[in-house]
């Protein structure tokens, strides 16, 4: 289980306000996609869900009990670059969390519990597609590579929670489209949670069971920082869900649907919790 | 024509472009040597090589009459004692400060203004506190050499580990390391390429501090000799003992350039043939 409650949370900096009133209920196993435009507290959002940032107020919960101010191995992340350390081969990146967990002073494992361990990591290494690049430095991988690296990395911990930071961002369509079928069964067969911020508008339909849109609900041209983002749209993507998704999953059935139409008036449906 | 800076020389041309200068100077001397001589058959500015390379020989296998030591030998393995524990010291002291500063922000605002003042202090203005508190011995000069390398080492290593993407240290921690661990295994392995970059510029700065050390007070070292024999005007023995001591120091350089190469491979992935 890893059901996530956001509970009135506001993050400020200074007088800059990012994030102002968020409330979600995210249901354990979903796949958040967030979007939003550039600068309006996506990242801050995943941040402080993934424990680097803390809310100014409000309170997150992670099956009830509050999450740890601090990052740790429930929640696993792939941020956009510098995810996978430069200093390790692409096995070594997998091992180094068996090693953090199993040998606390030299965080290095020897003989046959480093055997066992190699095990494991290889299995994770092969499931992403890596198996012939085990021993390189991730310097030698392309991009999607080294993506793909950072995700066995995360999933060797089996967090109950994986957060992604714009992952696929910087990649071409081709390996971004590779990328998302390597994901999509991956999070089905680990049954986390994730929370995937994006740019890409068709990752995020095409990937998420949920789509959060964080926008600023008002801009003072005099005091821009005075008003932080919120929920502005909160979507079921789901297969029986209300909206319409954008030609992948269903046609649209009876003409222009009352989601999207609400939505353009700028209704706020933060409030609707997700089945 | 190729603009200037697309014409790279292939192998042997770079082996015979490098030789050149070299091959230069020693021609200038033994010219500047060969004058000299003609015009004053005693003149001891410029030694002809032949002289210096009988001078070094006998000191490098004749015992000397008063002490039995080969001088030589002698002199480079205390000067090198005393470098090599400087050296080790001071990298020891930038490895366990530097890391602690720059992963830890308690000891960084505690420390780092204290550290910034001190490296400020120039090692040379306490070479008379070393000698008055620690004496005349060994212990005086390894600390002046300490002194004076510690502090770039210090800040260096503490620069070069905050320079570590903050992705790298979250990761660590959602992989379930505790601080230790992401010291031992994110920010030290990180950090050693940087260290030994940073021990190569030391080594200069080292060496002048070793011979400031031995020029001023000491029975040995290769400092020690050639101001010794300063008073005699013995070229013949100062510019050996100067080729020696820049020949210690750039094989010195090399060989930690090769470490670094062949320890941390990932480090120099994007590095310019």
């Amino acid at each position: 289980m890893s059901a996530i409650k956001v509970r009135d949370v506001w993050v400020e900096y200074g007088d800059q306000i990012v994030l102002e009133s968020v409330n979600i209920d995210i249901a354990s196993g979903a796949f958040v996609s967030v979007v939003g435009p550039s600068g309006c507290g996506k990242s801050t959002f995943l941040r402080m869900v993934l424990g680097q940032d803390r809310p100014t107020r409000g309170t997150l919960t992670l099956d009830g009990a509050p999450l740890p101010a601090e990052p740790g191995p429930d929640r696993g992340v792939v941020f956009q670059r510098y995810s996978v350390f430069p200093h390790l081969t692409v096995l070594g990146n997998v091992l180094a969390s068996y090693e953090f967990a199993e040998s606390p002073f030299l965080a290095k494992l020897f003989g046959a519990r480093r055997r066992s361990a190699l095990e494991k990591a290889k299995l994770l290494v092969d499931g992403v597609g890596l198996g012939p690049h085990a021993n390189k430095y991730p310097s030698a991988l392309s991009g999607g590579q080294q993506q793909r690296l950072a995700i066995a990395q995360a999933l060797a911990k089996e967090p109950k929670v994986l957060l992604l930071d714009e992952p696929f961002g910087a990649l071409d369509p081709g390996t971004r489209t590779q990328m998302h079928q390597l994901i999509k069964p991956l999070w089905r067969e680990h049954g986390m949670t994730v929370i995937m911020v994006t740019h890409d508008l068709k990752e995020a339909f095409g990937l998420g069971t949920r789509l959060i849109a964080l926008d600023k609900k008002r801009i003072d041209p005099q005091e821009p920082n005075r008003f932080g983002a919120h929920i502005t749209y909160d979507l079921d993507l789901t297969r029986d869900g209300p909206v319409p998704v954008l030609g992948f999953s269903r046609p649209l059935d009876g003409g222009p649907s009352a989601t999207s139409s609400s939505v353009r008036d700028g209704a706020d449906l933060s409030a609707r919790s997700n089945p | 024509m190729r603009r200037a800076m697309n014409i790279v020389p292939g192998p042997g041309a770079r082996v015979l472009l490098a030789m050149l200068p070299f091959a230069l100077l020693v021609f200038i001397y033994i010219l500047g040597s060969a004058e000299r001589r003609a015009v004053n058959p005693d003149d001891k500015l410029l030694p002809p090589i032949s002289e210096m390379a009988s001078t070094i020989t006998r000191m490098a296998t004749e015992p000397d009459r008063r002490t039995g030591t080969l001088v030589l030998w002698a002199d480079t393995g205390a000067s090198l004692q005393r470098l090599g524990l400087g050296l080790g010291f001071a990298t020891l002291t930038g490895l366990v400060i530097g890391l602690a500063l720059g992963m830890l922000p308690l000891v960084r605002a505690g420390f780092a203004p204290l550290v910034a003042v001190l490296s400020m202090i120039p090692p040379m203005a306490l070479l008379p506190i070393l000698f008055i508190v620690f004496g005349l011995g060994e212990l005086s000069k390894v600390v002046l050499i300490v002194i004076g390398i510690a502090p770039f080492l210090v800040r260096d290593l503490a620069m070069s580990v905050g320079a570590i993407p903050i992705e790298q240290m979250v990761k660590a921690q959602t992989l379930g390391a505790s601080t230790w661990q992401t010291v031992l295994r994110v920010a030290l392995p990180q950090a050693m390429p940087r260290l030994l970059e940073a021990l190569r510029l030391s080594i200069g700065p080292a060496f002048l501090f070793l011979i400031s050390a031995e020029a001023i007070a000491a029975e040995n070292g290769l400092g020690y000799r050639i101001f010794l024999v300063r008073r005699y005007l013995a070229m013949d023995v100062i510019i050996p003992y100067v080729a020696w001591i820049t020949l210690l120091a750039y094989v010195l350089d090399l060989a930690l350039a090769k470490i670094a190469r062949g320890a941390f491979p990932w480090a120099y992935v994007g590095e310019r043939r």
